[in-house]
């Protein structure tokens, strides 16, 4: 089979994309799960353990407290509650919580640190798979053992108001409910106002038992302006008030039983305001027990504990997939009996759900501990039944309560450990098939890169070959094996036969073609035929060793965590060394031409006679667009690679990104704080009219108009949502969503794109005569539709961000790679490091809590899922796809290039994503017990799968636009 | 006449690197607490000052710098200015190109400009030592075609320069591991990694050069 070289690449992008869903699928663990899909019901509690005699009653213990208030506060971070912010701003709870009757503990949440996850986790008692954070959008009915489902039925009525996650995860659970939305983060009184406003008349009312309060406001303050913002202090004081409220009212009722309040929040938020990853402030949150059956008197605890906690005290069974343990402290107050018989609830269920998900769970210390403090248990019962009251009764009932301390801790903590199960089998089919898609990538590489830009791949007659049946007969058989095995529960057996049968079988081909493809390679490197003697003897200049070293290099680097969480580091670092390279280029070919016309110089005696063969190009065409001379053109060649230099050094202060730097001040928050509006609004005028002018030279007329409207309109829009200030606008106007002026600017650029594909296509068909033009007019209006797109998708303080990525962009353009003659593949990998730079300059980090999902919700009124998914996707990888596109536009706008520059370029661009990716893949299965594998490594992975995505969107426009010749045999 | 240039060369060498040894081991004697990395930057002088010495001892006082035409002392007291002038240009230049690299501006700016004395120090004064302040001889010495260098001080300039450069290169990597090592502290990996590189480079050179002594044809002066 001969294929054109972006085709070929193309296909290996998909077959490598398919190949990471399959091994994501199996990466990502199912989490830990009760064999019974049931829930927990009254009737299977386990007996009160009494040595000795028959068995004693299931009853629970009577409730501690009678109705129960949940105030959760999105994002409330630790510290704002116990910190010095909690007594400036706060100063009623933490009264409570230094005086009052309360427990205040840092709740520790579990990455990833995202709503949804969060309250399943606050619910469950469990602690939700990373995959929860894809479908954290989406969220459908839970469907878990959970707090709710089992208040709901023993009869408790559930009232509930705030962020309508719950309503959907809890459907017709509550006996009322007004949820909130929370994707318009710009607002943050209404979100409150709505849930406050139910509350006077619900606390007067008695006709519920659980009131749940879900505040939306502090989340979207850290998102918009972080942690420090001005706008905290008036909300927390705000929170502060109705928690008094609350208290005050549940205090006022006299019940038998007395109410609890508790303060609790899902995560945490980081130093710049957004949350997700797992860092020391996203994970900590305030865990407030307010209740009058405490005496006055902090540690740490898991988040998950409090499901258990509540179900026990409200005598409720604990969900069953809880891997959380009681707070102690919570019972303390109770007789001994009963202290002992709820932890005795709690190690019951903690061993069965240990017992079904670990198949050695009778190694394991905490199930050992739990019987002997149950037998403990027993006896001591046996003698408390006695009548037995003595002194030594109560030292044996603190040391059982002891034992069954150490033996939850245990227990709880081996079952958080199973979290890291693997399904193995998916994980290396699905790395096989891209490992060989990289060697067949690699393999390909002569030819692919040779003048004809085709690539011979003998797929057919190896499917006819012995090798490939005897090789697909055994794939098959071994799948057979694996997947008739005990406790198979992997996901790809749990595929449909035939499907799973082609996809082992095309392993097995494309394992064929590629030892042919090797085979045919070595021999033709053994007999030094000249024509490919000469393909293969590359001179490698000072440039290509650093592009080789360089994203070889930055490949291996990702085996260190360190290295992924400052991956922005590495191409800092290599974007710079490029820049020099490039600069030290510029220099030679300029000086060296210097120093031939100045000969008579002093030194000129010292000259070398060697330069006098030199190949001198008679002349380089003179900068004829910009119409420089040629000195001029000189100087700026050579201060070209310098002002990208300082650009990318001002970028670099614009968003600090990583972990180990991240808290540093960058200019990004100091233009985001709301008192620098002038400065952000003057400089996003400024990058606007750049953006303008330095796009406008490739439209037409038309699409001139159209993207300076367009232009005006993203301004409008961030004056409408109220991130920069017009000149005539003093007073801060109400801030509205801007959803029409966001929706004026998709006008312009569905026009633009439009135009630019009209012009496209119009070119396939008169291919023959101007189609050339045609054709690169076409791409450059389709660049300048998406630049306007992601002009009003990024922050206003990232437009610079996008000012400088073009500027860069024209400036190497005109005076560098035309100049020195780089080769596509040159050009590809200068793009592509270019791209990843830029994807980090924009604040981009290797951690999901970067992703700015505001994004989504730019223009439509509420969540609609595909074009949400669509244009987050969209801008997070904005620098590598503009990069790509400016890739695609050069190298078929060139008019000097060879015909295969674009398929060289195409072909470039998938190696280069299938380096890392692949490589990426098998580290991760080697390293899946590493400590960090869940916050470091993993967020990666999902970055790099979504880049193989986006590159294989590439590929495709690539291929689609590339029609210069087709490969015939 | 090879093999004598290329062991007056070694034993120069040899006398550079010994000095940077004493230099990291006299202070230890004279100056209380010193460590390389506690007082980073008194070692990273007194490497910096006794290169620089040995250096301009070696090379100018022995008569290795090229011959001058004119002997008057007008000619030499310029050329003594403008070998300052080009050093200070030069520490100013890699100073530029570090912040460039990420180093922060305002913070611990002595910090990244003693680096970019010590790297002047190993690669500029080397070149104003053997070559003069003529930046013609410069650009025929470092351009590509000037690989064919025209003594065997030419060659060993070339490799210990890029040396010692690519030293401080490969020494900015472990500054973003989290191992919480105090040579991972802004500047002492990279200036260890230049005078690693440096070393490196003069231990290489005359190897290099004995190695390839077939290909290299130097004009013989």
């Amino acid at each position: 089979m001969r294929l054109k070289a972006s085709v070929f690449a193309l296909f290996c992008l998909i077959i490598e994309l398919l190949g990471i869903a399959l091994y994501l699928r199996g990466f990502f663990p199912v989490p830990v799960k009760s064999s019974l899909s049931s829930k927990s019901k009254l009737s299977d509690q386990p007996a009160e353990p009494l040595a000795g005699s028959g068995p004693n009653s299931t009853q629970l213990p009577p409730p501690l407290f009678k109705r129960v208030v949940i105030m959760l506060i999105d994002a409330l971070r630790e510290d704002f509650v116990f910190g010095p912010n909690g007594k400036r701003f706060m100063p009623f709870t933490r009264q409570i919580v230094e005086e009052g009757s309360s427990h205040g503990f840092i709740a520790k949440a579990r990455a990833p640190t995202v709503t949804m996850p969060r309250i399943k986790a606050l619910t469950t008692g469990s602690i939700p798979g990373f995959i929860d954070v894809v479908m954290n959008l989406n969220s459908p009915a839970l469907l878990e053992d959970n707090l709710i489902r089992q208040a709901k039925d023993a009869g408790k009525r559930i009232v509930f108001y705030g962020d309508d996650t719950w309503v959907r995860l809890f459907p017709r659970h509550f006996t009322e409910h007004d949820g909130t939305t929370s994707f318009f983060v710009s607002d943050y009184t209404e979100v409150d106002n709505n849930v406050t406003r139910h509350l006077d008349s619900t606390l007067k009312r008695a006709d519920w038992d659980v009131l749940i309060l879900h505040y939306l406001g502090l989340d979207h303050i850290g998102h918009i302006s972080g942690p420090h913002s001005a706008l905290i202090g008036p909300k927390l004081l705000e929170m502060d008030d109705i928690i008094k409220k609350i208290h005050t009212s549940l205090t006022e009722s006299e019940d038998a039983p007395p109410d609890l309040l508790v303060l609790c929040s899902d995560h945490g938020m980081s130093e710049t305001g957004s949350h997700g990853g797992s860092s020391e402030p996203e994970v900590s949150t305030p865990l407030v027990l307010i209740s009058l059956a405490f005496p006055r008197k902090g540690d740490t605890v898991e988040q998950v504990d409090l499901a258990p906690t509540l179900a026990l005290a409200l005598a409720l069974p604990i969900p069953r997939n809880s891997v959380g343990r009681l707070l102690p402290a919570v019972v303390e107050q109770a007789p001994l009996r009963e202290q002992l018989r709820l932890l005795h609830l709690n190690g019951h269920q903690l061993s069965s759900l240990l017992r079904d998900s670990n198949p050695t769970y009778q190694r394991q210390d905490g199930y050992e501990l739990f019987r002997v403090a149950e037998k403990a248990h027993g006896n001591w019962m046996k003698l408390y039944l006695e009548g037995n009251t003595s002194e030594v009764l109560g030292n044996l009932g603190r040391k059982v309560l002891k034992q069954y301390l150490e033996a939850l801790q245990s227990m709880s903590l081996a079952l958080s450990k199973q979290l890291g199960r693997y399904d193995m089998y998916s994980m290396i089919v699905g790395m096989g098939l891209i490992l060989e898609v990289l060697a067949l990538l690699l393999l390909a590489m002569p030819e692919a890169l040779g003048g004809a830009a085709c690539v011979d791949v003998p797929l057919a007659p190896a499917c006819l070959s012995l090798p490939f049946c005897l090789l697909g007969l055994l794939a098959c058989s071994t799948h057979v094996l694996m997947c008739t095995s005990a406790e198979a529960n992997c996901y790809f057996c749990s595929l449909p036969w035939p499907l799973a049968f082609s996809a082992l079988l095309f392993v097995a081909a494309l394992l064929c073609s590629l030892a042919a493809m090797a085979g045919k390679r070595f021999r033709l490197a053994g007999d030094p035929r000249p024509k490919v003697s000469s393909s293969l003897d590359w001179t490698l200049s000072e440039l290509d060793i650093l592009l080789l070293t360089g994203t070889v290099g930055q490949t291996l680097s990702l085996g260190a965590s360190s290295f992924i969480e400052e991956e922005h580091q590495t191409w800092y670092f290599l974007l710079n060394t490029l820049c020099l390279a490039v600069f030290q280029d510029v220099c030679r070919k300029y000086f060296k031409e210097r120093r031939v016309l100045g000969e008579e110089r002093e030194e000129s005696s010292l000259l070398p006679s060697t330069t006098d063969g030199d190949p001198l190009r008679p002349s380089f065409s003179p900068a004829t667009e910009l119409g420089v001379s040629l000195g001029a053109e000189k100087w700026l060649a050579l201060t070209t690679p310098l002002l990208t230099l300082v650009c990318c050094r001002l970028l670099r202060s614009l968003n600090q990104t990583g972990v180990q730097w991240a808290h540093l001040p960058d200019l990004g928050h100091w233009l985001n704080n709301g008192e620098h509006k002038v400065f952000l609004s003057v400089l996003a005028v400024f990058s606007l009219l750049l953006i303008f002018l330095l796009v406008q030279r490739h439209c037409s007329l038309v699409s001139t108009i159209a993207l300076a409207l367009g232009l005006l309109g993203i301004y409008s829009y961030r004056a409408a949502v109220g991130s920069v200030l017009f000149p005539w606008q003093h007073t801060s106007r109400s801030i509205s969503k801007g959803t029409g002026e966001a929706r004026f600017v998709y006008v312009f650029v569905l026009g633009i794109l439009f135009t630019g594909v009209k012009d496209l296509l119009c070119s396939q068909v008169t291919a023959a005569g101007g189609g050339g033009h045609l054709r690169s007019r076409g791409l450059w209006e389709v660049y300048s539709g998406m630049v306007l797109l992601v002009a009003l998708l990024l922050r206003p303080h990232n437009l610079p961000t996008l000012a400088c990525c073009l500027l860069v962009q024209t400036l190497m353009v005109q005076f560098v790679w035309e100049r020195l003659r780089y080769d596509a593949a040159q050009i590809t990998i200068m793009h592509y490091w270019f791209g990843q730079a830029f994807f980090y300059f924009q604040g981009n980090s290797n951690n999901i809590a970067t992703v700015d999902i505001s994004v989504g919700f730019v223009g439509l009124e509420s969540y609609v899922e595909v074009p949400a998914v669509i244009l987050t996707a969209f801008c997070t990888y904005a620098g590598p796809v503009l990069w790509a596109c400016h890739l695609m536009c050069y190298l078929s706008s060139e008019r000097d290039r060879a015909a295969g520059a674009l398929s060289h370029g195409c072909y470039c661009l998938a190696v280069l994503r299938s380096v890392p990716a692949a490589l990426y893949v098998a580290l991760t299965t080697a390293l899946r017990y590493h400590l960090f594998i869940w916050s470091v490594f993993s967020p990666k992975l999902l970055y790099e799968a979504t880049h193989v995505l986006i590159a294989a969107a590439a590929c495709l426009i690539f291929t689609a636009v590339d029609h210069d010749h087709a490969c015939s045999l | 006449m090879w093999d004598v240039e290329i062991r007056g060369m070694t034993s120069a060498h040899a006398i550079i690197a010994a000095s940077i040894f004493m230099a990291t081991v006299i202070p230890v004697v004279l100056v209380d607490n010193f460590s390389v990395y506690g007082t980073h930057l008194v070692w990273l002088y007194s490497v910096a000052c006794s290169v620089a010495v040995v250096n301009i001892a070696v090379f100018w006082l022995l008569g290795i710098s090229p011959p001058t035409k004119k002997n008057t002392l007008n000619y030499k007291l310029s050329r003594l200015i403008r070998s300052c002038v080009y050093f200070v240009l030069s520490c100013l230049f890699f100073h530029a190109v570090v912040v460039l690299y990420g180093a922060p501006l305002i913070e611990s700016a002595l910090e990244t400009f003693s680096l970019a004395v010590l790297l002047s120090t190993l690669t500029t004064l080397r070149c104003l030592c053997i070559l003069g302040p003529n930046v013609q001889a410069w650009i025929r010495v470092f351009s590509r075609d000037g690989w064919v260098a025209m003594s065997v001080w030419d060659t060993s300039l070339q490799i210990t320069s890029s040396c010692s450069i690519v030293g401080a290169w490969f020494g900015a990597f472990p500054i973003p591991l989290d191992w919480d090592r105090p040579w991972q502290v802004w500047p002492i990996s990279c200036s260890l990694g230049a005078t690693g590189g440096f070393l490196t480079g003069l231990l290489a050179a005359p190897l290099w050069i004995r190695w390839h002594r077939k290909q290299l044809t130097y004009k013989l002066k």
